[in-house]
C-alpha cells in the first residue's frame, strides 16, 4: 500500500493555524504519510508536527472559499487550520479522514488485517534521532523482575508453560507461578479460567510473605463447575491456617450474570479457605463514555457555575477514579494489615483486575514509585500482563464511532497514580509529566511499545527488531530529567491515600490542559525547581569549603605539633 | 466563671468524625473559662476557644453515653460522647453560655494578655495607617481631599472619621448626599489608581423608594465622575441582583435612576445577600460533613450549595479590585463584623459569611498566581481563624465609631503585629519580589478555575490532606538556602584566615598561635549533616485557633514518620470489607 496514492494534496500554503493561548501562525502545510506538519518557515517559530495516528475526529466548515479544519487529537487537543482554496481543504480532509480510519478504526478497514494495519504505523518508519545507550526491548526482562523477590521465597517459580502462547494467548511466555504446582496443572486451571488466564503471581510482599495474585474469572457457568486443581493453585499460596481474600472487580449482581454466559466466581463451598469480596469497578463503553462527558464539560468555557459542576458529577469520571483507588487501597490493607494472600479477577482479568493489582503495588511497593520501578510495572502489570492496548486507545474522547473494545482504563489507572502522586508529593521519583508523556504515548507513539493488544501480538508483529522501545528514549539522561520530580526522597513505607471526595480533585494538567494557560503555574514550577537546585548547590558548597577548612587545620596542627 | 458548673469530665469519648465504624479516642475534657479542652490517652491535646463555637447539640442520649456536638466558626467538628448525662447538660448548658457573651467587655480580647506594654501596643496599633495607605495611592491630590463631614461620626456613624471626596464636592453636597443613602454612607472613595486616574468609590443604596430624587447626590456623583477626568463615563456597580434591588424600592430604599444621573451607566452583577450566603455555606458544610461521601453527593451538593456560584460572582465583580487590603478595604469602612461573625449574642440572621468569602476570593487568587503575593494560605487561615477568636481587638466592633467607644486601643491588643512576628511561617516561599510582572491580575473567572478549598472547609480534618506539604518543604528549603549562604561566608572566611596565617605561619608561629587559640576541631565539621538539619519547628503546645503560633501547617513531618500512618486515613472510605 502506497501512502502516496491516499494523498491528493500534499503541501498547501498560505494556510493558518489556531491553537488556544498561542498566537495564529501562517505557514505551509504538508501532509505526510505519518505526519501532518505545519511550518512558518521562519525562524524561532515552532512548527506543528501532528502524527495522523494522533487525531481523533475532525471537523470541517466552508465560509466562501475558504476551508476551516477543526482537528479534535487524541491528547484531546483542539487545533484549527484555515485553508484557502475549497479544493484544498477537501482534499487534505479526506486526506486525513483516511488515515483516521487507517490507523484508528483498524478493524473496520476490510481491506487489510489487524496486524497488517499496524505494520503500516508509524513506529515501523521512526528512525531514531538519538544513539540508544540502553535498548528499552531488554530493559525489563520475566526473569530479571522475578530475581527481585526469589532471594526472599522459594515458594514461586518461573513457568514456561505458554511459551508458545497456547495455553494462554493473552499472557506472556513466562509467568511466575507456585512452585509446587506443575506445568500439567496449569493447563488444565487453564481450562477453568476466563480466557485462559489462570492464577499467575503479581506482587510478592517481602515484609510479610503475602501476595496478589491476579487471573480471569473462573468458568463456573450456571451448574457450578468445579476444578480441583484451580483449587489446589490458590491454596497453594497460602499459610497453614490461613485465609486469603478473592477481591473481584464486578459487584456480586455483575458477576452472578455472567454466569449464564459460561463466567462466574469461585463458590464458597469449594474455596473454603477464601473470603470473597466484590466492588464495582466500570468497563468498556460506561468508562469510555465518562471520558467523552469529561472533555466535553471541560472544553467548554461558557458553562456557568452550577452547569460545570453538574457535567462534571455527571461524567462521573471522578466516581470511577474513587471506585479504582478504593478498591486497590482494600486490596493493599488485605496484604499489608490483615497479613492475608489475595487473588484478583473481574471477567477477563486485563482491565480493571491490572488497574486494582498496579496501585496496590504503588501503595505498598517504594520501587514501583521510582522511574524504573514505575516503568516495570507498566511492563509487567499491563503491557505482559496482556491489557489490549490496541483496542481500548485506538480512540479518545472525539470519537463519534463507539466500539465496544475501546476504554480509557490505562488513563484512569494514570489519573489514580496522579491522585497518589498529590498526596504524597515527595514519595514519587517521577513528575506528572512522566504520567502525561505515558498517556500520550498509549494513543499515539512513534514507538512501538504499545502497539498490539499483548505479547503474542507484539511477537508476530516482531516489534523488538522493526520498532524502538519507548523506554530507550525516555530513559537517557536528557528526557528523564524533564520526568525527575526534584521534591522525591525515597522512603520505604506503604502509603495510603485518602480516597475521600474532598481529597480527589479534577486531573488539571491533563483535562484543562489546553484549556487555560498554565503560564503563572509552570513558572512557580520552575521557581520551586531554582529553589531546590541552589539548596542542593549551596549543601555541595559547603561540604567543599568544611573539607577545606577541616584540611588547613590539620596541616595547621601538624606544623604546630612538633 | 459562673457559667462553669464542672470543670472536668473523665472517661470522654472523642469520635472521629468520619470514621464508618465509630471509631474513637477515650480522654478527659476540661472546661476553663476561655477554652474547653480535652486531652486523649496518647496526651494530645485539643483546644477549643469558647468564642469560636458556633453551636452546641446535645443528641438523644445512646447506650455509650450523651453525644454532644460542637461546631466552630473554624470549621470544626467535634463529637463527644460523655458517659453520664448531667455532666453533658452541665457542660452543654455552660458552653451555650460562653460562646455567645452578651456584653463585649467579655469578649478574650479584654483579657488577654500577651505581655506586651503600653508602648508596644500603641505601635502594635498604628502597623496600618491609613493616611498613609492613601498617601501610597497618590491621596490627596488635585481631585480629591480629606473631608472632616464626618469627624464627630454626624454625617455617618459607620464611616471613619476621615474620608476622601471629591476636591469640588462641598460639604452641604456631602451631607445632602448622605441623607439619601441608606445608613448615611454616601459615596467615598476607596481605591485611587495613580496611573490611569481613576478611582474606585462607594456608598449604600440610595433611599429612591420609587421615585425620589436627590440633586445633592447627582451632584456628588458628577464630582466623582470629574474626579476621574480620562474617563468619559462613570461605572455605578449595583453588587445585587437586579431584582433583590427593585424590591427594596418598596421598603423607600432602591437603585438610582439612570435618567437623573448624567454621563454614568448603571450595572446590576448579581451578589447574592447576606441570607442566601448564610444558608449556601451551611449547606455546603452539611454535605462534607456526611460519613461515606460519594463523588457524586459531593459534586451535587457543591453544586447546589450554590458556593462556588457565590465565589465565582463576587470574583467578577471584583475582578478590577485585584489589590487587596484587608484594613482598608473591610475593617475601616463599617463591614459588621461583630454581627457578621456572631461575636455577640445578636440576631442570628445578621450572620454571614462574607468575609470568608473574600478570603476564599483571595486564596483562588493565589491559586492561579503561586507568585504573585507575599503571604501564603496559611495567612488567610490565620486571619480567618482570629476574626472568630475575638482575641484581638483588630475584629470587634462593628464600625470605627464604636470601636472608639469599646477602648480597643487601650484595651485590646492588634493582631497584625503578631503575624508581623510570626511573619516568616505566613510568607510564600515562591513569592516573585519582581512586582512588575503583577502589577495588574487578570483572573480567569471559567467555572472550572473554581475549586473547593479544602483546606479552609477542612482544615482540621486532616485525614483529608495530603500526607506530605510541598509547601512546607520549600519554605523550609528557603531558610535553609539563607542559613547555608551565611555558612558559606561563614567558612570563606575563616579559610581565608588560614591560608593568610599559613603564609604568615612559617615568620610568626608563635604570635598567630597565641591570636587564634581554639580552632573548631575536625570531628564537629564533618558532622556537616546533622549540624544543618533544620531547627525542628515548635514542638510547643498547641492550642488550636487561638494561639498565633498554631502550627499546624508544620505537621507533616511527624505524622509522616509514624510508623502506622495509614490507621485513620484508611477509616474513611476504604477499609469497610463487605462480602
Amino acid at each position: 500500500m502506497e501512502f502516496a496514492e491516499l494523498i491528493k494534496t500534499p503541501r498547501v500554503d498560505n494556510v493558518v493555524l489556531h491553537r488556544p493561548f498561542y498566537p495564529a501562525v501562517e505557514g505551509t502545510l504538508c501532509l505526510t504519510g505519518h505526519h501532518l506538519i505545519l511550518s512558518s518557515r521562519q525562524d524561532n517559530t515552532e512548527e506543528l508536527w501532528l502524527l495522523h495516528s494522533n487525531i481523533d475526529a475532525i471537523d470541517k466548515r466552508f465560509v466562501g472559499s475558504l476551508g476551516t479544519i477543526i482537528i479534535k487529537c487524541k491528547d484531546f487537543r483542539i487545533i484549527q487550520l484555515d485553508i484557502p482554496g475549497m479544493e484544498e481543504c477537501l482534499n487534505i480532509a479526506s486526506s486525513i479522514e483516511v488515515f483516521l480510519c487507517l490507523f484508528s478504526r483498524i478493524q473496520v478497514l476490510q481491506a487489510l488485517s489487524t496486524l497488517d494495519s499496524i505494520t503500516l504505523m508509524y513506529p515501523f518508519f521512526y528512525r531514531p534521532m538519538f544513539e540508544v545507550i540502553e535498548d528499552g526491548w531488554h530493559s525489563f526482562l520475566p526473569e530479571q523482575e522475578f530475581e527481585l523477590y526469589s532471594s526472599a521465597t522459594s515458594e514461586w517459580r518461573l513457568s514456561y508453560v505458554n511459551k508458545e502462547f497456547a495455553v494462554c494467548p493473552s499472557y506472556p511466555p513466562i509467568v511466575t507461578v507456585p512452585k509446587s504446582i506443575d506445568d500439567e496443572a496449569l493447563r488444565k486451571v487453564a481450562t477453568f479460567r476466563h480466557g485462559g488466564r489462570f492464577p499467575v503471581l503479581s506482587y510478592y510482599h517481602k515484609k510479610n510473605g503475602m501476595v496478589i495474585m491476579r487471573s480471569g474469572q473462573p468458568l463456573t457457568g450456571t451448574n457450578g463447575r468445579r476444578c480441583k486443581e484451580d483449587e489446589k493453585l490458590i491454596n497453594a499460596t497460602l499459610r497453614a491456617g490461613k485465609r486469603g481474600y478473592i477481591i473481584d472487580t464486578r459487584s456480586l449482581n455483575v458477576a452472578q450474570q455472567t454466569r449464564a454466559k459460561g463466567g462466574g466466581f469461585e463458590q464458597e463451598a469449594h474455596y473454603p479457605q477464601w473470603r470473597r469480596i466484590h466492588k464495582s469497578i466500570e468497563r468498556y463503553h460506561i468508562l469510555q463514555e465518562s471520558l467523552i462527558k469529561l472533555v466535553e464539560a471541560c472544553n467548554d468555557q461558557t458553562h456557568n457555575m452550577d452547569r460545570w459542576l453538574s457535567k462534571l458529577e455527571a461524567s462521573n469520571w471522578l466516581t470511577h477514579i474513587k471506585e479504582i483507588l478504593t478498591t486497590a487501597c482494600l486490596a493493599a490493607q488485605c496484604i499489608d494489615r490483615e497479613g492475608a494472600s489475595i487473588l484478583i479477577h473481574g471477567t477477563e482479568g486485563t482491565d480493571s483486575t491490572l488497574q486494582v493489582t498496579s496501585l496496590a503495588q504503588i501503595i505498598l511497593e517504594p520501587r514501583s514509585r521510582t522511574i524504573r520501578g514505575f516503568e516495570a510495572l507498566i511492563e509487567r502489570e499491563w503491557l505482559q500482563a496482556g491489557h489490549p492496548f490496541q483496542q481500548r486507545c485506538a480512540q479518545s474522547a472525539y470519537c463519534n464511532t463507539k466500539q465496544k473494545w475501546e476504554a480509557p482504563v490505562f488513563l484512569l489507572f494514570l489519573d489514580c497514580v496522579w491522585q497518589i502522586l498529590r498526596q504524597f508529593p515527595c514519595s514519587f521519583e517521577f513528575n506528572e509529566n512522566f504520567l502525561i508523556m505515558l498517556f500520550e504515548h498509549a494513543y499515539a507513539s512513534q514507538f512501538g511499545t504499545f502497539l498490539g493488544n499483548n505479547e503474542s501480538e507484539r511477537c508476530k508483529l516482531k516489534l523488538q527488531q522493526k520498532t524502538m522501545s519507548l523506554w530507550s528514549w525516555v530513559n537517557q539522561p536528557s528526557e528523564l530529567s524533564k520526568f525527575t520530580n526534584p521534591l522525591f526522597e525515597a522512603n520505604n513505607l506503604v502509603i495510603w491515600p485518602s480516597v475521600a471526595p474532598q481529597s480527589l480533585p479534577l486531573w488539571e494538567g491533563i483535562f484543562l490542559r489546553w484549556n487555560r494557560s498554565s503560564k503563572y503555574l509552570d513558572e512557580a514550577y520552575e521557581e520551586m525547581v531554582n529553589i531546590i537546585e541552589y539548596n542542593k548547590e549551596l549543601q555541595a558548597k559547603v561540604n567543599i569549603l568544611r573539607r577545606q577548612l577541616a584540611e588547613l587545620e590539620t596541616e595547621d596542627g601538624m606544623q604546630e605539633s612538633p | 466563671m459562673e457559667h462553669i458548673r464542672t470543670t472536668k469530665v473523665e472517661q470522654v469519648k472523642l469520635l472521629d468524625r468520619f470514621s464508618t465504624s465509630n471509631k474513637s479516642l477515650t480522654g478527659t475534657l476540661y472546661l476553663t473559662a476561655t477554652h474547653l479542652l480535652f486531652i486523649d490517652s496518647h496526651q494530645k491535646e485539643t483546644w477549643i476557644l469558647h468564642h469560636h463555637i458556633a453551636s452546641v447539640e446535645k443528641l438523644a442520649l445512646t447506650t455509650s453515653g450523651c453525644p454532644l456536638v460542637i461546631q466552630c466558626k473554624n470549621f470544626r467538628t467535634v463529637h463527644f460522647i460523655v458517659p453520664r448525662e448531667r455532666d453533658c447538660h452541665d457542660i452543654y448548658n455552660s458552653l451555650l453560655q460562653l460562646s455567645k457573651q452578651a456584653k463585649y467587655e467579655d469578649l478574650y480580647a479584654f483579657s488577654y494578655n500577651p505581655k506586651q506594654n503600653d508602648s508596644e501596643r500603641l505601635q502594635g496599633w498604628q502597623l496600618i495607617d491609613l493616611a498613609e495607605e492613601y498617601k501610597r495611592m497618590g491621596v490627596p491630590n488635585s481631585h480629591w481631599q480629606l473631608s472632616d463631614a464626618n469627624r464627630d461620626y454626624k454625617i455617618c456613624e459607620t464611616y471613619p472619621r476621615e474620608l476622601y471626596v471629591p476636591r469640588i464636592a462641598s460639604k452641604p453636597i456631602i451631607v445632602g448626599s448622605s441623607k439619601f443613602r441608606s445608613k448615611g454612607r454616601f459615596p467615598v472613595l476607596s481605591y485611587y489608581h495613580q496611573d490611569k486616574e481613576a478611582a474606585i468609590c462607594r456608598c449604600s443604596q440610595p433611599l429612591s423608594g420609587f421615585s425620589a430624587r436627590c440633586l445633592e447626590d447627582e451632584h456628588l456623583l458628577q464630582a466623582i465622575s470629574k474626579a476621574n477626568p480620562v474617563n468619559r463615563y462613570m461605572y455605578v456597580m449595583d453588587t445585587r441582583p437586579k431584582l433583590n434591588a427593585m424590591a427594596n424600592r418598596a421598603a423607600g430604599k432602591g437603585y438610582e435612576n439612570e435618567d437623573n444621573y448624567s454621563n454614568i451607566r448603571f450595572q446590576f452583577v448579581g451578589i447574592e445577600n447576606i441570607h442566601v450566603m448564610r444558608s449556601s455555606l451551611q449547606k455546603l458544610l452539611e454535605v462534607n460533613g456526611t460519613k461515606g461521601l460519594s463523588v457524586n453527593d459531593f459534586y451535587s451538593g457543591l453544586e447546589s450549595s450554590g458556593w462556588l456560584r457565590h465565589i465565582k460572582a463576587v470574583m467578577d465583580a471584583a475582578i478590577f479590585l485585584a489589590k487587596v487590603l484587608i484594613e482598608k478595604d473591610w475593617i475601616s469602612f463599617g463591614h459588621k463584623f461583630s454581627e457578621r461573625c456572631g461575636q455577640l449574642d445578636g440576631d442570628p440572621k445578621e450572620v454571614s459569611p462574607v468575609f470568608t468569602q473574600f478570603l476564599e476570593c483571595v486564596w483562588h487568587l493565589t491559586e492561579q498566581f503561586p507568585q504573585a503575593f507575599e503571604f501564603s494560605e496559611a495567612f488567610l487561615l490565620q486571619i480567618h481563624e482570629h476574626i472568630h477568636s475575638c482575641q484581638f481587638g483588630n475584629f470587634l466592633g462593628n464600625c470605627q465609631k464604636e470601636r472608639e467607644e469599646l477602648k480597643l486601643k487601650e484595651k485590646t491588643y492588634s493582631l497584625w503585629p503578631f503575624l508581623l512576628e510570626d511573619q516568616k511561617k505566613y510568607l510564600n516561599p515562591l513569592y516573585s519580589s519582581e512586582s512588575h510582572r503583577f502589577t495588574v491580575l487578570e483572573p480567569n473567572t471559567v467555572s472550572f478555575n473554581f475549586k473547593f478549598w479544602r483546606n479552609m472547609y477542612h482544615q482540621f480534618d486532616r485525614t483529608l490532606h495530603p500526607r506530605q506539604s510541598v509547601f512546607n518543604i520549600i519554605m523550609n528549603m528557603n531558610e535553609q538556602n539563607k542559613q547555608l549562604e551565611k555558612d558559606i561566608k561563614d567558612l570563606e572566611s575563616k579559610i581565608k584566615q588560614r591560608k593568610n596565617k599559613q603564609t604568615d605561619g612559617i615568620l610568626t608561629k608563635e604570635l598567630l598561635h597565641s591570636v587564634h587559640p581554639e580552632s573548631p576541631n575536625l570531628k564537629t565539621s564533618l558532622c556537616f549533616k546533622e549540624q544543618t538539619l533544620l531547627p525542628v519547628n515548635d514542638a510547643l503546645r498547641t492550642i488550636e485557633g487561638s494561639s498565633p503560633a498554631d502550627n499546624r501547617y508544620s505537621e507533616y513531618a511527624e505524622e509522616f514518620s509514624k510508623s502506622e500512618p495509614a490507621v485513620v486515613s484508611l477509616e474513611y472510605g476504604v477499609a469497610r470489607m463487605t462480602c
